[in-house]
């Protein structure tokens, strides 16, 4: 058998296999970190809890209401994004016009206590939830044994990416939201109803968090600390790409998850921190991130 | 005149510090109070293990304390979190030393911190009854006699139940997943050298960062090594994710998973279905008896989880230390602690349980596997123990002590 490095070539395939599936959670959530600072300017600290959220709902759907997994994955991000837009409402849209620091403060203050929350009513050692039917076992890939529900995660968050980049990029509803982006005021002379699309755009960025959480239910365990563990590298992976730039930051989702996978195989000890030593160095070379335009 | 006056001066100077010695040791509580301090994860990946349950687990202790015995004394408890981190531990624990008169303090989970707030106590003389941290080093490299004491578990405890079991029964090769920090590093270590001893191998390890959020990769690396079984040398959620992922790549059908620090409440997070069949040491179990049933159904009522070994631990710690109070009649340092290793400690938790010279609680351990669905009578009913190992052998023998404080 070939070997690189003293590891087989087919474990690396195996390897690379899994940090795509863990690059597809890079990719929704910094997609939706990215919408949202795009159009709002706000950096959004609750997305980590709000990606928990719909991870625990999709669990009481189970448990108490006798919902599965298949109504959950529409269901949880439709509930996230209400929450989402609730939030909007009443409180960071007194925010917009003062320093993007508030609404960061803002909406972390929203994320330890929406964490603080559940961790009093569930603890932290979380609760089990089982793959749906339909995807437990595993395809045979010759070179590794993937299970199907990894490869679904990889399906599903790609569709999701491809479907919200046409949205924005090639639809009237998305040319829109650029407008507004660009100039709201301008646009609003249109008649377009910028508050109206700030709303949706807040709910849309927290919903694909919450569909996130949906997608990880099964694959991990379902607790509080969760998103916390996450986001700060979700974060990186943003900076990395490029603040509001939708194709940078599915793409650098996808290539960090990849890049973190293999550093578990060369140098397990550094994965935790490979991705912020990349983050410095690009924020060296290109202050913009990689796919940012400087303003 | 003068002279004498000199001679008085100079007899007193020689007296004073004397008197003062001599009141502590005759019975003084400083302020009147005997302050205990809990410090604990109550809300990182540790929180389940020990966390608010060692409050719960030290109230009661206090209670039926005062109960039994109607000390003179008023009892105060405190608690604060540590986040898991060495440097907030330290100073919180240091400040309750300087500023709030704390005498001792217990639970103090994760080794990492413990090492640290072990070398403030001693520094300040107080006592720390460690119901939580596992590494070894505390009563060797780091051994403080006088003022620590090691009182649940181990690492060498710990891997030495399944380290011995697993490998004599012929899963002779293994291969480790470990924490990537001095609690990993320690269990990892004395882990292999019990399979080693027991006439095992070793294949290989794999060091990850605390709170990981994925293990898929570890484990299929733990997979290629093609060893008979992974033992995961981490604790908490990381253990609990390690089984999931493990059980979800099919490595449990071909390899078996062996926790070294597992505890009920992981078995309970994670369900009968994944876990059954798994094997691991634990120093407490509820179900054991008429008085561990008693003790938890009431911890129970409480917390609304059963105990494992930290809280029930901790609740014999807290006890122990005052009775010894009681007994002493003072909260002088030298005076409880020899108190405290003179006098057996029967309890829920122990029966006949000793505190060696070294700082080890010696007491026994539970070779626990874990029941099928199918064999779980009640909620919380989930062990078989396979073997009850005495003290003397559960735990690291004198004879291997490196703590320098020990002579030999």
């Amino acid at each position: 058998m070939t070997e690189i490095f003293g590891v087989p070539v087919q474990a690396l395939f195996g390897q690379l296999m899994l940090g795509l599936v863990n690059g597809s959670f890079y990719a929704v959530l910094s997609l939706g970190l990215a919408v949202i600072f795009g159009m709002l300017n706000i950096i959004n600290f609750a997305h980590g809890a709000l990606y928990m959220v719909g991870a625990m709902l999709t669990w009481v759907g189970l448990e108490y209401l006798g919902i599965g997994y298949w109504w959950m994955l529409v269901l949880a991000p439709l509930c996230v994004g209400l929450v989402g837009i609730a939030i909007e409402r009443l409180m960071l849209q007194w925010l917009y016009k003062l320093d993007h620091l508030y609404g960061l403060l803002l909406t972390f203050g929203l994320a330890l206590m929406i964490e603080g929350l559940f961790r009093d009513l569930y603890g932290v050692a979380g609760q089990p939830y089982s793959i749906p039917e339909e995807l437990s076992g595993a395809f045979n890939l010759g070179f590794m044994f993937l299970p199907k529900y990894r490869a679904w995660i990889i399906v599903a968050s790609l569709s999701v990416c491809l479907l919200t980049w046409y949205m924005i990029e090639k639809t009237r509803l998305g040319a829109y939201l650029r407008a507004a982006t660009e100039n709201p005021r301008l646009t609003q002379a249109f008649g377009i109803n910028v508050p109206l699309m700030v709303m949706l755009t807040y709910g849309f960025g927290v919903g694909l968090a919450g569909f996130a959480g949906v997608l990880a239910a099964p694959a991990s365990q379902i607790s509080p600390l969760m998103g916390s563990n996450l986001i700060i590298v979700v974060f990186a992976v943003v900076v990395i790409g490029g603040m509001g730039s939708i194709l940078g930051s599915v793409l650098t989702g996808l290539a960090l998850g990849i890049i973190e996978g293999m550093t578990k195989v060369f140098w397990p000890e550094a994965s935790a921190t490979v991705v912020f030593m990349i983050m410095a160095v690009v924020l060296m070379i290109r202050p913009a991130g990689l796919f940012g335009r400087e303003k | 005149m003068m002279k004498r006056k000199l001679l008085a001066l100079a007899l007193s100077a020689l007296l004073l510090p004397a008197t003062g010695t001599a009141l502590a040791q005759a019975g003084k509580i400083s302020g009147d109070v005997v302050k205990i301090a809990v410090l604990t994860d109550m809300s990182g990946v540790y929180s389940d293990l020990g966390g608010k349950g060692s409050v719960v687990a030290a109230e009661m202790a206090i209670e039926d304390f005062k109960a039994q015995f109607k000390p003179k004394f008023k009892i105060d408890l405190v608690s604060a979190d540590h986040q898991n981190k060495a440097d907030v531990g330290s100073n919180k624990v240091r400040e309750w030393y300087d500023t709030q008169g704390v005498d001792m303090v217990t639970d103090v989970l994760n080794s990492g911190v413990a090492l640290a707030v072990a070398k403030v106590t001693t520094e300040k003389n107080k006592i720390m009854l460690n119901t939580g941290a596992a590494s070894t080093r505390l009563t060797n490299e780091d051994c403080a006699p006088s003022n620590v004491v090691h009182y649940v578990y181990d690492t060498y405890a710990l891997a030495n139940g399944p380290g011995k079991a697993v490998t004599k029964s012929g899963k002779d090769t293994w291969f480790f997943l470990t924490a990537d920090y001095a609690f990993g590093h320690s269990l990892e270590k004395d882990s292999m050298d019990a399979v080693k001893a027991n006439g095992g191998k070793v294949l290989g390890a794999v060091r990850h960062p605390l709170n990981a959020s994925d293990f898929s990769s570890f484990l299929l690396q733990a997979q290629a090594s093609k060893a008979k079984v992974i033992g995961l040398a981490n604790a908490g959620g990381d253990t609990i994710n390690s089984i999931k992922a493990a059980n979800e790549f099919g490595i449990t059908k071909g390899q078996t998973l062996v926790g070294l620090l597992t505890t009920v409440v992981d078995i309970h997070a994670l369900g009968l279905q994944t876990t059954q069949g798994m094997m691991f040491t634990e120093g407490f179990y509820w179900n054991l008896n008429n008085e561990t049933r008693d003790f938890s159904r009431r911890f129970f009522s409480r917390h609304k989880k059963m105990p494992n070994m930290l809280p029930a631990g901790t609740y014999s710690a807290v006890l122990h230390y005052l009775k010894a109070v009681q007994a002493t009649g003072t909260d002088d340092t030298a005076t409880v602690m020899k108190k405290m290793k003179e006098t057996p400690i029967n309890d829920p938790f122990a029966k006949g349980g000793k505190i060696r010279e070294d700082g080890r609680m010696v007491h026994d351990m539970y070779l626990v596997e874990v029941k099928k669905p199918g064999e779980s009578k009640e909620p919380w009913d989930y062990y078989n123990v396979k073997q009850v190992i005495p003290g003397d052998q559960a735990f690291q023998p004198m004879a291997l002590s490196r703590c320098p404080a020990v002579k030999k």
